[in-house]
């Protein structure tokens, strides 16, 4: 067992990543009021990545003695995890000047998260899926906390922590019985002999544990109780940050691990997770409607979110996986997009992040008003954006599957979401109410904000641009 | 002669389970954490006992992951303790509530 270095070209997007985050480190060390610096070194490495990963998604294999995928699926999520870190470094910028919290390190544990989530991605065994799911948990913590001023963001940051370790007790004791069953830790080979194995109660256990501590980090209903808190009182771009690609990574490797062949041949657990996905949907969406501030209105709307995307797994077929694929990049640019803007409407101490602080918004920036319009469409499923088709191939997928029941509640629950969405495009575009503070816009923020709006409008117009790519891989 | 697999297996599940009642018990936001330092623990001894009995060796590679892992977490969460602490004086958990609905 050796590592050559063929494995460090194989696994180039996480080899990359790992790098800069390591020269951002030492940049930050070695000299002083170093942050313009650090941030355009994390955006330079993140597009790097973001191209290394395009360009080999052809070279499908696995790397590191069969421990690491590589192309296909691992790099697919590779680029959904680049988007997701440079759109939120590019917000980052400004707002963390403005919260005063601006440090080099907050780039260096923006990287290392991709980095995690890159290797839940791209895990072909247990082990590596861990190491990948706590590398991102542990520098979520810390960003949570950033703020170390703030008593909202340490309260955010103990949740999360107390919470969040908590649920890996669970994953591992769950990792620790498959093992114990199966005798292996590679992934593959535990799902191939799913079929081989008698009806056996030690691995239906340790399935049932690692299910609680996914779908713990998906924050599916009955799991979700740290998200509201955790979203509200981090810093918003991190909240942006965690929802999204966080999401994204812990729903890759949810896939990796219950992926269709094993969801049909367990049924008890196809049973479970339709439960876990119509709670999720039923419970974040009925939650939302109540809230006042936006924020936590956005956490609650990602909680009914995932039950969508859970209902994809449910499906175990292709239509579900293509829709699942299709819907976490689609969420990532329209979510980040939407706390996007509330990072630049925010001013100092957690001020105008509820729904009345928007209502007249559009007169004032018509320009900001209009994409977060855009983004509450897409979020909503309104075609022709982006959020429409993801949420329509799930649901393809569920009737499929027989589960029509599922696809059912999605479709009443996305009505019920259309309420809290419009609401603030109604607040923004036909109230009249002075805007107390004047939000300012950085260019790169700006840039970001763009760039999200411009994805959802394509991806809702052209999806098979993205559709192809992704039918290529199962 | 040789301790049967299934006393380790029984023992890890029950030192697990008191993990489990702690963390929910519990008030204080480090003996919480040290609940969930023996849940991972439990864990191990799970991994251990399985590797061995089955000769295998990545579940020993898995245990020392899980040490390293759980060191790092220890770090953090101290930290973020530490944090809270210095603006509220307390670790109550009970008492740190700024966040609801």
């Amino acid at each position: 067992m050796s590592i050559s270095f063929q494995d460090v070209i194989a696994t180039g997007p996480i080899t990359v990543v790992s790098i800069v985050a390591l020269v951002v480190l030492i940049v930050e060390t070695i000299r002083d009021k170093t942050e313009l610096l650090t941030c355009w070194i994390s955006i330079t490495g993140l597009v790097l990545a973001m191209i290394v990963a395009f360009t080999s998604i052809e070279n499908t294999g696995t790397a590191y003695s069969g421990m690491v995928n590589t192309g296909g699926y691992a790099n697919f999520f590779a680029v959904v995890f680049c988007i997701a870190g440079l759109l939120s470094t590019m917000l980052s910028k400004s707002y963390i000047q403005k919260e005063n919290i601006e440090h080099g390190e907050y780039y260096f544990l923006l990287l290392l998260a991709v980095v995690g989530m890159m290797l839940m991605a791209a895990a072909a065994d247990l082990i590596i899926f861990f190491l990948g799911l706590e590398l991102m948990s542990v520098t979520f913590y810390v960003m949570a906390g950033f703020v170390r001023k703030r008593q909202a963001s340490n309260e955010a940051a103990l949740k999360y922590f107390l919470l969040g370790a908590f649920a890996t007790g669970f994953l591992l004791y769950g990792i620790a019985l498959l093992y114990g069953s199966t005798g292996t830790t590679n992934i593959e080979s535990i799902i191939s002999r799913a079929d081989i194995l008698p009806p056996n109660t030690t691995f239906l256990i340790g399935l049932g544990l690692l299910l609680i501590g996914l779908a713990f980090k998906v924050a599916a209903v009955p799991f979700h109780m740290w998200v509201p808190d955790v979203y509200e009182g981090s810093p918003t771009t991190v909240s942006g940050f965690m929802s999204t690609g966080g999401k994204a990574a812990a729903f890759s490797a949810l896939l990796l691990i219950f992926a269709p062949k094993l969801v049909n041949l367990v049924g008890p657990i196809q049973e479970v997770l339709a439960v876990l996905s119509a709670l999720s949907m039923i419970v974040g969406n009925v939650i939302a409607i109540s809230q006042t501030s936006i924020k936590r209105m956005l956490a609650y709307s990602s909680i009914a979110h995932a039950g969508y995307l859970l209902t994809g797994v449910v499906a175990a077929n292709a239509s579900g996986t293509k829709g699942i694929l299709f819907y976490l990049i689609a969420y990532t640019v329209m979510n980040i997009g939407a706390f996007g803007v509330l990072s630049t409407f925010e001013s100092k101490d957690r001020q105008n992040l509820t729904f009345d602080d928007y209502a007249g918004l559009s007169s004032k920036k018509p320009v900001l008003a209009g994409l977060m319009a855009l983004f509450m469409f897409s979020l909503s499923g309104i075609p022709p954006f982006a959020g429409f088709f993801g949420k329509y191939y799930v649901f393809v997928g569920a009737v499929e599957a027989g589960y029509t029941w599922l696809a059912i509640v999605g479709v009443l629950m996305s009505v019920v979401s259309v309420y809290y969405y419009l609401r603030l495009v109604v607040l923004m575009y036909f109230k009249e109410q002075a805007v107390i503070s004047e939000p300012t816009v950085s260019s790169l923020g700006l840039t970001a904000l763009v760039i999200s709006g411009v994805a959802v409008v394509e991806l809702g117009i052209f999806p098979s641009t993205v559709l192809n790519i992704i039918a290529n891989f199962f | 002669m040789s301790i049967p697999l299934h006393y380790y297996l029984g023992l890890s599940a029950v030192l697990f389970a008191i993990g489990v009642a702690g963390v929910l018990t519990r008030r204080n936001a480090i003996v919480v954490f040290m609940c969930i330092e023996l849940m991972l623990n439990s864990v191990n001894l799970t991994l251990i006992a399985f590797a061995s009995f089955m000769g295998d060796i990545s579940g020993h590679v898995l245990v020392f992951f899980v040490m390293a892992v759980a060191a790092a977490e220890a770090t953090v969460g101290l930290a973020i303790v530490i944090a809270l602490f210095r603006n509220r004086q307390t670790v109550n958990i009970d008492e740190i509530n700024i966040l609801k609905w």
